[in-house]
């Protein structure tokens, strides 16, 4: 059987046109979707039923009995911290923000190690942003800033931007230019029109240069600014001004490098005084497909978009001080309930050692790094392939995504719902 | 079978012209009925003012541009936090609060529907999951349509019925309420970095001018009988002389619908500038009123400020940037594809800007002046004049002269020479006072016949009684009593059950989403128009089928079925 109109649960593209073709409970075909997508959709490595470690051994157990552990270690914890997020339905996200919220826990999600500091800054400045369909009608110029889209985000670039024609570009390979500023040469970097080569950490300071000759201050601008020229920085502040519509589109080079938001809060701030010229936007590339979900569904229960801390018994906020690496490096949580990423693959190692001498309980469908830290892991359903779920785009724009088959296992909601319904037992309101 | 008993309540109804008796409410299943029995549980409601439920027709209370306000502004959180507490949530914030945060304040003032002013139709979704998350009221959704592009062609092509059709395919496919339209053809027009200086400018690139897209769009309404009105946000909002654009805008107000009004005006306080600059700028509330006084077929909401710290969020794009260039605070922005924009500014009003005492002035004087209060809506825009919170001060400026007075001592000394507030001695009453916070609204929404916004046996129950006494309050010198007594219920009723008492939430509430669907004969069906597919694929960027808002979303959704003209 062939489902049309698949979303693909991999990246903050969403991309929402995919074939898929299934058989039973396995899928056996994708078209349309990328490299990425196929193993998505094809990979075939899920957990068979909930287990537990049991010295270095690890044995089976029931869901009832896997739930009841989860709902008793959170419980009898006096710091837990609830991670992950990023990989799950809304719903699932909702459950596990009021979970946090009756047991005075510690709720963050992956952006706190991506996209944080793009949050903090557009805390300080805001976001002068668009939907995606925005750049695809109107934009005749495009910057990738810091970020790999070819191998990171593989259709970004057919579906919203470079080889999209739009309303207003029929032919937009021709009809747009395309920057690519980054360190290193890369797929993303061979196909620009003007591939701006920074030395690593000079971020801030082509975008102060930058800045500088938009504003009228260009002569304050020397002959190079972090690797790169005067000559081209005019050159590519020119093509800011002369573009009908821009857009700038960032990655973890940008928030991850030396200079943290505040290359960020500079960026944006660029993006502002090319408004004052044409018409202009800024828009974080992000990683997880709903990564951005989890900071929409904090926020409007919370009022933050992340390490949001209710152990005061009102929601905190404070990166920095109640982010997961920062919990975890200080030793401070005594239980950790990892839901949907895999914190054991990119958290410093201070941070795993730790994961791995508490009582880490995991929900995932796969087996993962973090399955070597946990002492208990929940499979589940994969929003998207045997689960459906609402996800949010890396703009913004909510999309439900489909279940292509019946699914043997229990969603993320399902099981968070029963742990939630355990813990308001003992907790009540 | 669940019966509540209300006694002794001292009652006004506007809409079934009950202006202050003593009565008894019976209340079963959630409705008023005309009896129960001896077993009910009785509230006394001790000769207080009894009202139906508060229903704010404008407020900005969830979806994208909401929510995106709570998370650029953790300095906005942390000011209204509140602990869990019994079977009230966590919240956060003041200007923006979370969406339990803006329904417990809701429930503690009484008031029971909300209406959500602005949802971009790609992004629906949003809205309704927030919606979900605000338990205590029912909500709808006005829809945006000001820069759409299928409407523009439609308007181009002078085809009403196409333009009804787009948005009947629409309505249904995102689950909204109303048509609205944000400062129309500016919205596409920021797409370019461009706005509109009159609503007979021309769109660029579509060929038509503000005032076409209007008037399209007021026919296509009735044809299809939506309950409500259009919904309008003009052109040109906060921009001095910009009463020149609301006045042509008010005469564009065709008599269409013998029930309620054919234009709704919002936020008209932010639309009543004269002056050339913000160094000249005065009040013409007086020309803006007589117009509306002139014609009952336009109703509209004042867009009150207040003094203090909020956020403004509009999909006025092209205006959040202007305001941007003078505030430089900090500025988001949103453009959404091929339908409307849109842009978030925090603010401060002070009594040390002229500009802004003007502007506190006017949006009083359009009440007080508006000689028939049902056209003239209690309402902030919340949160861009005002968070809702402030609606009790409000109320107290209105009803009373001196309260209006002492606030003026306080303002810029040469605000008196710019509006004429300080001569209009009019204090509103209670009766005026019920019909700008409920009746008006449930008339201006079409909403009354499906028993909301009045007391009638077979209406919903959703009532509010407040700890006054009105023969032993006045206004016009206790205004302090007035506004501590809108601020706080002594119980908050929704759908026969008591949600809030004493300013705190008792349960956890269920709402309801009301939507409209118009029902259009299959030749109007977009869904099987070939080149409305066609452009729908080529330039939106989700496929057709995975737009439209799934029921999952609205667990307890209310559909109003209507028969379309077509």
């Amino acid at each position: 059987m062939k489902v049309e109109d698949v979303i693909c649960p991999f990246c903050g593209c969403l991309c929402d046109d995919l074939v898929v073709e299934v058989e039973g409970e396995r899928v056996i075909g994708v078209e349309n979707g990328c490299t990425l997508a196929q193993e998505k959709f094809m990979g075939d490595h899920r957990l068979g039923h909930p287990i537990r470690r049991t010295g270095k051994e690890w044995t089976p157990v029931s869901y009832d009995e896997a739930i009841e552990t989860a709902a008793r270690v959170l419980l009898e914890a006096d710091r837990p911290l609830l991670y992950g997020w990023s990989g799950t339905q809304g719903e699932a996200q909702s459950v596990g923000v009021h979970l946090a919220e009756l047991l005075g826990a510690v709720i963050d999600n992956t952006s706190t190690v991506c996209h944080g500091p793009s949050i903090m800054a557009i805390q300080e400045v805001g976001h002068p942003g668009c939907t995606l369909g925005q750049v695809k009608n109107r934009a005749d110029l495009l910057i990738y800033w810091g970020c790999n889209p070819i191998d990171a985000h593989p259709r970004h670039m057919s579906r919203y931007t470079t080889y999209a024609d739009g309303f207003f570009l029929k032919d937009a390979f021709r009809d747009r230019k395309v920057i690519v500023v980054d360190i290193r040469e890369t797929e993303s970097s061979n196909i620009a029109d003007e591939f701006i080569r920074i030395d690593p950490g000079g971020d801030y300071e082509v975008l102060s240069a930058l800045r500088a000759i938009v504003r009228g201050k260009g002569a304050l601008v020397p002959a190079s600014v972090s690797g790169v020229s005067r000559e081209q920085l005019f050159r590519v502040a020119d093509l800011c001004k002369a573009a009908r519509f821009g857009a700038i589109f960032f990655g973890l080079g940008l928030t991850m490098s030396p200079g943290k938001q505040k290359n960020i809060r500079n960026a944006i701030e660029l993006t502002e005084e090319l408004n004052r010229h044409t018409k202009f936007t800024i828009s974080p590339m992000r990683g997880h497909w709903n990564v951005y979900g989890s900071n929409e569904v904090f926020t409007w229960i919370s009022g933050y978009p992340y390490a949001v801390d209710f152990a005061r018994g009102i929601a905190f906020y404070n990166p920095g001080e109640t982010t997961a690496v920062d919990i975890l490096k200080r030793g401070e949580c005594d239980a950790c309930l990892v839901v949907a990423s895999d914190p054991g693959a990119h958290f410093p190692r201070d941070c795993c050692a730790h994961l791995a001498s508490i009582p880490t309980i995991q929900i995932d469908p796969h087996v993962n790094a973090t399955t070597h830290l946990s002492h208990l892991q929940i499979p589940v359903a994969v929003t998207g392939i045997d689960a459906e779920g609402t996800a949010y785009r890396m703009d913004g724009v909510p999309i439900r995504t489909r279940s292509l088959f019946p699914s043997r296992y229990p969603t993320d909601t399902e099981i968070l719902e029963r742990i939630y319904a355990i813990v308001a037992r003992e907790k009540g309101p | 079978m669940t019966e509540l008993l209300i006694r002794n309540a001292y009652v006004i109804d506007p809409i079934n012209d009950i202006r202050g008796e003593i009565m008894d409410i019976p209340i079963r299943e959630g409705k008023i009925v005309e009896e129960v029995s001896d077993r009910a549980p009785v509230i006394d409601a001790e000769g207080y003012l009894t009202l139906p439920g508060g229903i704010d027709s404008h407020s900005h209370v969830c979806g994208t541009k909401v929510n995106f306000g709570r998370y650029m502004s953790p300095e906005d959180m942390r000011a209204g936090r509140t602990a869990r507490k019994g079977r009230m949530h966590v919240t956060s914030g003041y200007s923006v609060p979370t969406t339990f945060g803006n329904s417990y304040r809701y429930s503690a003032m009484g008031y029971t529907m909300v209406l959500e002013g602005a949802m971009a139709p790609l992004e629906a979704r949003h809205t309704h999951e927030e919606f979900t998350a605000t338990p205590h009221q029912d909500m709808m959704a006005n829809t945006l349509f000001d820069g759409n592009w299928s409407i523009m062609e439609a308007v181009l092509d002078k085809d009403v019925k196409r333009a009804a059709a787009v948005v009947a395919w629409i309505l249904n496919a995102v689950k909204g309420f109303a048509i609205k339209l944000t400062n129309p053809g500016g919205t596409e027009a920021w797409g370019w970095g461009e706005d509109l200086a009159g609503i007979h400018d021309e769109v660029p690139h579509f060929g038509v001018t503000p005032a076409e897209i209007i008037g399209t769009m007021i026919r296509a309404n009735e044809l299809l009988h939506l309950p409500h009105s259009v919904h309008l946000h003009c052109n040109n909002l906060g921009v001095p002389g910009n009463h020149r654009t609301t006045l042509e805008t008010i005469a564009l107000a065709p008599d269409l619908n013998p029930k309620r009004q054919s234009l709704y005006l919002t936020h008209v306080q932010f639309h009543s500038y004269g002056g050339t600059t913000w160094r000249d700028i005065d009040s013409r509330s007086e020309e803006v009123t007589k117009a509306v006084n002139a014609k009952p077929q336009v109703v509209m909401d004042m867009g009150q400020i207040m003094f203090g710290r909020t956020t403004t969020m509009t999909a006025d794009g092209p205006m959040e940037f202007k305001l941007y260039m003078l505030h430089h605070n900090k500025w988001s922005n949103h453009d959404v594809e091929l339908e409307t924009g849109s842009g978030i500014i925090p603010v401060y009003y002070t009594r040390k800007s002229l500009v802004n005492c003007i502007m506190w002035a006017i949006g009083l004087e359009l009440a007080l002046l508006t000689k028939n209060p049902w056209q003239c809506i209690l309402a902030t825009d919340n949160p861009n004049g005002a968070p809702f919170v402030k609606y009790p001060e409000i109320i107290a400026l209105l009803m009373s002269k001196k309260f209006r007075e002492q606030e003026g001592a306080l303002l810029d000394p040469r605000t008196e020479h710019h509006v004429p507030l300080f001569a209009i001695d009019r204090e509103l009453d209670w009766y005026e006072i019920a019909v700008m916070t409920r009746a008006a609204q449930a008339k201006a929404l079409g909403i009354q016949d499906l028993g909301r916004g009045h007391l009638a046996p077979g209406a919903l129950a959703d009532v509010a009684i407040y700890p006054m006494k009105t023969d032993q309050l006045d206004p016009a010198t206790q205004f302090q009593q007035v506004i501590a007594g809108f601020a706080r219920t002594r119980y908050t009723i929704k759908r026969g059950r008591v949600v809030a008492r004493d300013g705190e939430v008792v349960v956890d509430g269920a709402n309801s989403t009301i939507w409209v669907r118009p029902k259009v004969p299959p030749e109007y069906d977009l869904s099987r128009d070939p080149e409305f597919v066609k452009k729908f694929e080529q330039y939106y960027t989700v496929r057709m089928r995975n737009y439209p808002v799934q029921d999952t979303y609205l667990p307890r959704g209310i559909c109003i079925e209507t028969e379309a003209d077509l």
